[in-house]
């Protein structure tokens, strides 16, 4: 059978949209196949309850690509992004840190716990900054390849390396310790105050099944830092309309360029012929062939449940299912028909209008580890706690919020098992809703509907294999070149005209598109398609 | 949001043209009045009365504060004796600065030192197992700057301290309408003048002393604005316009040193070790790579430049902090103007600038780039001798 498509691009999230679009645009012709009836994956909006409309899964947008949106023309498909205005950190005592985009504010705030921490904090965000752009022309290529003896290759890795030694002796140094150490040793280099430091130390945890005390986590910081890029907070920021929204606007920019889309067009399973990527096999039966096939799936799902095991070398098999994807979180997301009421400091006001964090200490946070280590989900977990109906109405009916709430940990493999998850589930909601009722009396009764997402629900609801928001950590040993699998980390794979996409891929997680371009662009450069 | 200073009810009241700006997170006025000429002739006619409290203040007391401040600042201040303050400057290993202000001793163990910038964790850093404390008292205390040619007669009148003996540079306790206070004899104008240190608690009590004694001299509640314009005439560079500090740098380049930036007469090298010594040693032996210079635009082609669009010679009503290209006379950028007024006594454009050495000598004629009806010209700058405008009742 002819193939009808150049290429067919197996997950409508915002990576395989971006890949789609990106090869629409070069006059490919493109099918896009979701299996849910909403685009996005985990970049989706979904009206839970009536007129609440909840970023289900991922809830804020930093690492977005901007040439990414200058180059699908996205702001006029309805891009739109609402700066994040601070971070805010009620205490148990009812005190509180908060973050503002305002330098000689934050001073403020943050030398009520220590003057000298005030002081190095612009300091720190210098040095990540420039840490950052480092790491920048590593997110906006191709992953080096260090085990390649071309000519190009060794151009590369030298102009990177040139571009290392160009941090000069401080920050070479400081990279090294990105890499190797914790969170909090690393943060530990400029500060003493613990109530800066646990909030800080969290984006070195987020979607990892690490402590903020495991080693490695210093680089996962680093990577939520580039969100930060001019040392703003307002570089993190909701969609409007959620981040549904996001994926919208990628699905329409793909659609003018003439991409096909289709929602609940399950894929089974690829067709492979003589190793070779013919097509794909949908739920109902129905075969769609093209040249191309392009997986925006995880790195297990597109290489053990979408294909054969014999179609692929076990060496290869045995690297794949090494490659980690323990989920370690969850989200709570509620309506409620009031907003929240914190204790130190009540009402409304702008300390709402960014992220809450629930991290009062080090300590509290290895602890919420501690039980997860051990197969239970946190009774008392970190939150990241967002209210985006504050800045964006269109969320929530008028006086009413939404409160979204990840949370972090819940280990996929708790100890009865994964599939009692369910089972576990409400008490989970309850673990979540007590903590952050611990900082605003009175939430419990304000919540007017709640929907608990275990990392079971995750991999169930939108295909995240052990509800890894990631498609994979993040942890230094699953990046660049290794990410999925050494000598794989280039969008290609094993079967041939079977390409990679998704977050499993080189840069890696958040809503940040690099993925899908990068895997786009690779393709259309090699001839693939 | 910024906070309000312990001078704050009389500055708001006072300043009726809403002009104000986050000063280190206070508020602080830019001008009184919407334009800025009746402040600035206070200062150099009668007496500017201005709130420097948003200054970074430190208290470092103990046996070694001595001993603490020597490895700190590039400028010896075992040299220092009690009742004197002196105008300094501390850099990084590297040598390259990261702030200026003064270190006033005030006892045999007790300094107090300004800062444009939060230097708490500089200085406990460094204070290793040295026996002081170091106190941020910025906001603790209220700083009440009366600078201009009447302020003496405008303090004798209240204070009991005797000032006619007080020197450039020193600073005496005194008693201002019951609170008690520390006035040094120092300022950023370069005209005569004193600063009031005070208990923020007393900060309305001295404002309206100080008020109530300068009116009938013809003092005036002045701003930001007018003391640029002062600066500048004074010649003197303002951390984060002139120079960066080394701390907010992301590039090596925008880094100074300190006799990059025409702080060198501050370092005082041969002595006990202190921080960047070495580098420091090093760049004065080289030479450094660039300098600070004044510069005066010639007026005459300034004039003719105008004329050639039938204008009349514009100049700005306030200082400016644009960065400008220099040019030597082939064209090639030689430096960059930092930050320029139009001096209303000199009448003189009035500069700036950082130049590639070997440029910078008194004499030299550059070229400047001015904007004159959307189109970019070139106009003559000759390097002068800073402060450009130096009355002897600075330290008469």
């Amino acid at each position: 059978m002819a193939a009808t498509y150049d290429a067919i691009v197996v997950g409508g999230g915002h990576n395989g949209l971006v890949c789609a679009a990106y090869l629409a645009k070069a006059g490919r012709r493109v099918l896009v196949l979701e299996r849910r009836h909403v685009l996005g994956g985990a970049a989706v909006t979904e009206e839970l309850y009536p007129g609440f409309k909840f970023s289900v899964c991922s809830y804020v947008v930093s690492l977005f690509r901007a040439h990414i949106i200058r180059e699908l023309n996205l702001a006029r498909h309805g891009y739109d992004i609402i700066p994040l205005e601070c971070s805010f950190l009620p205490l148990p005592d009812g005190d509180a840190l908060c973050r503002w985009s305002d330098a000689h504010q934050t001073y403020r705030e943050i030398a009520r716990f220590s003057a000298k921490d005030a002081e190095v904090y612009p300091e720190f965000s210098l040095a990540m900054t420039k840490m950052a752009q480092f790491a920048k022309r590593l997110i906006d290529a191709p992953a080096p390849d260090p085990g390649s003896a071309s000519p190009r290759e060794l151009i590369k890795l030298l102009r990177l390396g040139r571009a290392f030694t160009a941090l000069g002796g401080d920050l070479m140094h400081l990279n090294t310790q990105l890499l190797t150490m914790s969170a909090v040793d690393f943060l530990d280099l400029w500060f003493e105050s613990g109530v800066l430091k646990a909030p800080m130390s969290v984006s070195g945890i987020i979607g990892t099944f690490l402590g903020v005390r495991s080693p490695g986590t210093a680089y996962v910081l680093l990577h939520h830092y580039m969100g930060e890029i001019d040392g703003a907070f307002r570089s993190w920021g909701f969609s409007r309309g959620g981040t549904g929204q996001v994926s919208q606007s990628i699905a329409s920019a793909a659609r003018a360029f003439g991409a096909e889309i289709r929602t609940e067009a399950p894929v089974a399973r690829w067709i492979i012929r003589h190793g070779q990527a013919r097509g794909v096999v949908l739920e109902n039966g129905d075969e769609i062939h093209a040249k191309t096939v392009v997986s925006g799936l995880d790195p297990h799902r597109t290489f053990l449940a979408m294909a054969d095991a014999d179609q692929l070398d076990p060496h290869f098999v045995r690297r794949i299912k090494q490659f980690k994807m323990r989920g370690s979180s969850g989200k709570v997301n509620l309506a409620v028909d009031r907003l929240p009421d914190f204790v130190g400091r009540p009402g409304n006001g702008p300390h709402l209008r960014g992220d809450i964090a629930i991290a009062p200490s080090i300590d509290y946070l290895e602890r919420a580890y501690d039980q997860a280590k051990y197969g239970d989900f946190s009774q008392r977990p970190y939150l990241n706690v967002v209210i985006p109906s504050l800045v964006d109405p269109s969320v929530a009916p008028p006086g009413k919020h939404v409160i979204s709430c990840f949370v972090q940990y819940a280990p996929y493999n708790i100890k009865e098992g994964a599939d009692h998850w369910p089972d576990r589930r409400e008490a989970f909601g309850d673990a979540v809703v007590d903590t952050l009722a611990e900082y605003c009396p009175g939430l419990a009764d304000s919540i007017l509907f709640r929907q608990v997402l275990t990392p079971w629900d995750l991999e169930q609801q939108f295909g995240l294999t052990e509800g890894n928001i990631f498609h994979g950590e993040l942890s230094p040993e699953q990046l660049l070149f290794q990410r999925p699998a050494a000598g794989w980390a280039r969008y290609k794979t094993p079967i041939r005209n079977l390409w990679m996409c998704g977050s499993g891929t080189h840069p890696g997680g958040g809503i940040m598109g690099a993925p899908g371009e990068l895997a786009a662009k690779t393709m259309l450069k090699s001839g693939a398609v | 949001m910024p906070i309000p200073s312990p001078f704050h009810p009389r500055t708001q009241a006072a300043c009726v043209s809403l002009r104000f700006k986050d000063w280190a997170g206070y508020y602080a006025v830019c001008a009184y009045d919407t334009y800025v000429e009746r402040e600035y002739f206070a200062f150099r006619h009668a007496a500017g009365i201005i709130d420097v409290t948003p200054l970074y203040k430190y208290e470092v007391r103990g046996p070694d504060a001595e001993a603490l401040l020597c490895r700190v600042m590039a400028r010896n201040i075992a040299k220092l004796k009690v009742g004197q303050v002196a105008y300094g400057c501390w850099c990084d290993d590297d040598g390259k600065l990261l702030d200026d202000g003064t270190v006033s001793r005030l006892d045999e163990q007790a300094y107090r030192v300004t800062a444009a910038e939060p230097s708490l964790a500089w200085f406990c850093t460094n204070s290793g197992d040295l026996d002081v404390t170091i106190e941020d008292s910025t906001d603790r205390i209220a700083a009440l700057s009366v600078q201009g040619p009447c302020a003496r007669d405008l303090l004798t009148q209240f204070c009991d301290a005797p000032l006619d003996n007080l020197r450039f540079f020193r600073l005496t306790r005194a008693t201002l309408d019951g609170a008690d206070v520390v006035i040094t004899r120092t300022g950023y104008t370069g005209d005569l003048g004193y600063e009031i240190w005070a208990d923020a608690g007393d900060a309305l009590r001295v404002w309206d002393a100080v008020m109530d004694a300068g009116r009938p001299l013809g003092a005036l509640p002045a701003g930001l604005d007018a003391m640029d314009i002062t600066r500048i005439e004074a010649g003197f560079v303002m951390n984060g316009v002139d120079y960066h500090s080394a701390n907010h740098c992301l590039i090596e380049s925008r880094k100074s040193t300190p006799y990059e930036a025409g702080l060198g007469w501050t370092v005082h090298l041969d002595r006990e070790p202190f921080i960047g010594q070495t580098a420091l040693r090093r760049e004065k032996h080289n030479g450094p790579a660039r300098r600070l210079a004044g510069l005066v635009m010639d007026w005459d082609e300034f004039e003719a430049l105008f004329a050639r669009y039938n204008l009349p010679p514009e100049v700005c009503t306030s200082a400016w902090r644009t960065s400008i290209p220099i040019y030597n006379r082939d064209g090639r950028q030689v430096g960059y103007a930092t930050s320029g007024a139009w001096s209303p006594t000199l009448k003189q454009n009035l500069v700036l600038a950082t130049l590639d050495a070997p440029h910078g000598q008194p004499g030299e004629w550059l070229r400047m780039e001015v904007t004159v009806e959307h189109t970019r010209h070139q106009v003559g700058v000759v390097v002068t001798d800073r402060p450009f405008f130096d009355p002897p009742r600075k330290r008469s």
